[in-house]
């Protein structure tokens, strides 16, 4: 990392973007409070901060989805009211957000022009278009088909679709938010090229993450956010990632998980040969063998998409597959014709479905509610034949939503109105404490705060030090490699090795998930 | 079937698909946008009773089908008001301009004219003419294009050449303008359109009018060009049959042509053969009357094929990050 200028003539001129007081306040939740920073021009600036610290309604602020109550911004040192996206368009500010905006069945040419067409007519729209677009390929990496279906192409490139539109509507700062949530590491290295390649060309770019690792890369400064204030702007060289966790958080974080060596037991659960075709007629799993030993927890690397979420399904009895699968010795069905996700759970499996909203929750339930499904037909929670025991039931959510520190602890709230952080923390609570034989888990970090990740990784290590199985999914390989004690990587429904989290790094396993085997490395895996 | 009848089937055809055409496009623009419109119908009936009566009143069919497109914009309106403004449901704001339709042209009717909820009966100017295209007289003589051209091209109202114009039309509009463009988009994924700092509401209230003035020619044809006047009931589910006319041509404009001209000669036969002989059996009038309504459940339970309505079809636009 090269530290930039600071300041001398750097400082002297007007910062692209200046924030000065901005404050915002939805009902009695006050999101952003008092906000001051100045973005210099021509660098990269992250800002970092937990979930729910008010990060993205600040960029929604000064992208003209939100008015602020309060404070003004400065873009190239002119006070600017941004009313709309248009306002913000106008005045050279481009977003690439964390869900695309983009149409899917639209060719990359036709999303690019959307809204800056340039005349009533498409057709000259789209050779202009096109020419620029081959011009800004050529300037930064940025090559995308113009003619290609959006929904055709993989995420990296959907992402650069998004960074063409803010191009093409002569942006001159870009903000990105959460950018590499969705992409193989090499595609993340391919976006941080670029970015750097923007910059060299006098853009100035905002960088919202929480990935300590990406802000320590690859910006110049770095703000951080917590609890809608914005707490420090430092130089990205003077710092470090304990010491942004510690500003993010407010307190010190243990960003490395403590664990001692796994004891590996009898196995636990043995799978061969399964295979999966899907409703499409897709085949998602192609043939794979798992074993995992009680005591230790086998993490699954990989991008999102390859099977990972199939795998788990299956396991869990929420989607018919073929193969063979034992668990504690006895014989799983697979084609679910007798089994099915409830007798998964009385076989002493459990799941935490890596979309908590999708299936994890009922989010219009209250808390006590959802600590018990999938277990609530269990006779200590029935009153009689017909009726169910509630008071039980709140009882013991009670106790669970203590145990796992869920924030706050009032079991009558919907699950809707917990954070996601305390939201996962309902579900593992529900999960965990039914200490099953195999914890099937996905994702389990994913939109989770610091604060809860550390408690959530603390727990799964617990339950594994019980002499528990977990099969751990996630799309974080850095969680892969501090939670692991084997890690398999899955590309395209196989698996492409094994190796051992003390023996690999990052760069290793991003090869295998972009397919890439033994020392034919082809460059680019986007 | 000798070429006389297949003509006379053809030219009622043609007259019968007119309506369905313009409810079928006036779907179409308001789908593509997004906001699904189960009041075609209700919008149909109120311009079929408005045309109707103002061309009798003022014995001009053209302003009667300016008050039919009036009548039916202010309903649209009314649509777009519920599930646009007001983030409403847009089958039930559709369900409830039905209803309205249904229920106030009779009342109107009745009040204006005393005559169980219809109009008196228009002639002369009233309605509108047939036009007969060029050369319409000379090739009549000429075997089979002669018939084709003189009795089924020609000498219809003017109305169904707008009709016919319009599908072109439509299909320029959609996919070689900006404007096609952005409506598409809006129907797609508003988010997209918002961001790119276009207005998504503005983008789905052209849509909802444009679809209100379709559905006004669409009913003023009825009353003013198909029949003589304006009867209870009378668009008799031509807007539930265009919505089925819609699916079946998957949102496209000239597959939309073909889809209503299907629906058109089924009610032509019925018409033609109240009982068809088939040899063995005689379909009672009842069966064949009752055609295009089975044709409709057929496509809208799927037997078409996969047919993707528009993504954001449906759903209010609510901003979020």
């Amino acid at each position: 990392m090269i530290a930039d200028v600071t300041g001398g003539a750097a400082a002297d001129a007007a910062p692209a973007i200046e924030l000065r007081g901005i404050s915002k306040a939805f009902g009695p939740v006050q999101a952003n409070k008092d906000i001051n920073i100045r973005v210099r021009k021509g660098t990269i600036h992250g800002i970092i901060g937990e979930n729910g610290a008010g990060k993205s309604t600040l960029m929604s602020i000064l992208y003209g989805f939100y008015r602020s109550d309060s404070g003004e911004v400065l873009i190239d040192g002119k006070p600017t009211q941004i009313t709309d996206s248009l306002a913000a368009i106008r005045a050279g500010i481009g977003m690439v957000f964390q869900h695309f905006k983009l149409v899917e069945n639209f060719t990359v040419l036709e999303n690019v022009i959307l809204g800056a067409e340039g005349g009533a007519l498409l057709q000259p729209s789209k050779a202009r278009a096109r020419k620029l677009l081959t011009q800004l390929a050529d300037d930064y990496e940025l090559s995308v088909d113009p003619d290609a279906v959006v929904e055709d192409l993989n995420v990296g490139h959907q992402q650069r679709v998004e960074i063409l539109k803010a191009l093409y509507r002569q942006a001159n700062i870009l903000i990105l938010d959460e950018p590499t949530g969705v992409l193989t590491p090499a595609e993340a290295d391919h976006l941080f090229r670029i970015l750097r390649g923007l910059k060299e060309q006098g853009k100035t770019i905002i960088l919202i993450t929480h990935k300590l690792r990406e802000i320590m890369e690859v910006t110049d400064e770095v703000s951080v956010m917590r609890r809608g204030e914005m707490v420090a702007t430092v130089n990205t060289a003077d710092t470090n990632p304990s010491e942004l966790a510690e500003l993010m958080v407010g307190r010190k974080v243990l960003l490395d998980v403590q664990k001692t060596p796994a004891q590996p037991g009898e196995v636990v659960v043995s799978v061969r040969n399964l295979q999966v075709i899907d409703r499409h007629g897709v085949e998602r799993l192609r043939g794979i063998d798992l074993d995992v030993r009680a005591g230790e927890i086998l993490g699954i690397a990989g991008v999102a998409g390859n099977g990972q979420s199939q795998l788990l399904e299956v396991l869990a009895g929420m989607m018919p597959g073929t193969g063979t699968m034992t668990m504690n010795g006895k014989d799983m069905d697979l084609s679910l014709r007798r089994d099915n996700a409830r007798t998964r759970r009385e076989d002493s499996i459990a799941h935490v479905h890596e979309d908590r909203h999708r299936c994890g929750l009922i989010l219009d339930f209250m808390a006590w509610e959802n600590v018990a499904f999938g277990y609530h037909d269990r006779p200590e929670y029935q009153k009689n034949a017909l009726l169910m025991d509630n008071a039980a039931i709140l009882e013991d959510a009670k106790g669970k939503i203590e145990r796992f520190d869920v924030r706050p602890p009032n079991p009558m709230l919907t699950a809707e109105s917990f954070s996601g952080g305390n939201q996962q923390k309902i579900v593992l609570a529900r999960e965990i404490e039914r200490n099953p034989d195999l914890l099937l888990v996905g994702q389990p970090t994913r939109g989770v705060d610091i604060g809860a990740i550390e408690f959530i990784h603390k727990r799964l290590i617990e339950l594994r030090d019980q002499g528990k199985a977990i099969l751990l999914v996630s799309v974080e390989l850095d969680e892969i490699l501090s939670l692991s004690d084997r890690i398999v990587v899955m590309f395209d429904g196989k698996i492409m090795g094994e190796r051992d989290p003390e023996q690999t790094n990052a760069q290793e396993l991003g090869l295998l998930m972009a397919g890439v085997v033994g020392d034919s490395v082809t460059g680019d895996a986007a | 079937m000798d070429l006389a009848t297949i003509v006379q089937i053809l030219e009622s055809t043609l007259r019968l698909a007119t309506p369905l055409l313009f409810t079928c496009l006036a779907g179409l623009f308001s789908e593509r946008a997004g906001i699904f419109d189960i009041g075609l119908e209700g919008k149909l009936l109120v311009a079929a009773f408005f045309s109707a009566a103002f061309a009798f009143y003022t014995g001009s069919a053209w302003l009667g089908l300016l008050a039919g497109i009036a009548a039916s914009v202010v309903f649209a309106l009314i649509h777009g008001f519920a599930s646009i403004t007001f983030r409403g449901n847009q089958l039930i704001s559709g369900v409830a301009i039905n209803f309205l339709a249904a229920g106030m042209t009779v009342v109107v009717a009745q009040s204006l004219f005393h005559q169980g909820g219809r109009t008196p009966p228009l002639s002369g100017n009233a309605r509108f003419e047939r036009i007969d295209l060029p050369f319409a007289d000379a090739l009549r003589d000429v075997p089979v294009i002669g018939p084709l051209y003189s009795n089924v091209l020609s000498g219809n109202s003017v109305l169904v050449y707008l009709g016919l114009l319009a599908v072109p039309l439509t299909w320029w509009v959609l996919y070689r303008t900006r404007f096609g463009l952005r409506l598409r988009a809006v129907g797609e994924n508003p988010a997209a359109v918002d961001t790119a700092g276009v207005s998504v509401v503005r983008m789905r209230y052209y849509a909802v009018i444009i679809a209100g003035v379709l559905c006004g020619i669409g009913g003023a044809y009825l009353s003013t060009s198909l029949a003589a006047g304006f009867v209870k009931d009378m668009s008799a589910g031509r807007g539930y049959i265009a919505l089925a006319a819609l699916i079946f041509a998957k949102w496209r404009p000239w597959q939309s042509l073909v889809a209503v001209l299907l629906f058109g000669m089924l009610e032509a036969i019925a018409n033609r053969w109240p009982n068809l002989d088939l040899g063995l059996i005689t379909l009672p009038n009842q069966f064949m009357a009752a055609l295009p309504y089975i044709l409709t459940v057929v496509i809208l339970a799927g037997f078409v094929g996969k047919a993707i309505p528009p993504r954001a079809g449906g759903e209010p636009y609510v901003k979020e990050r």
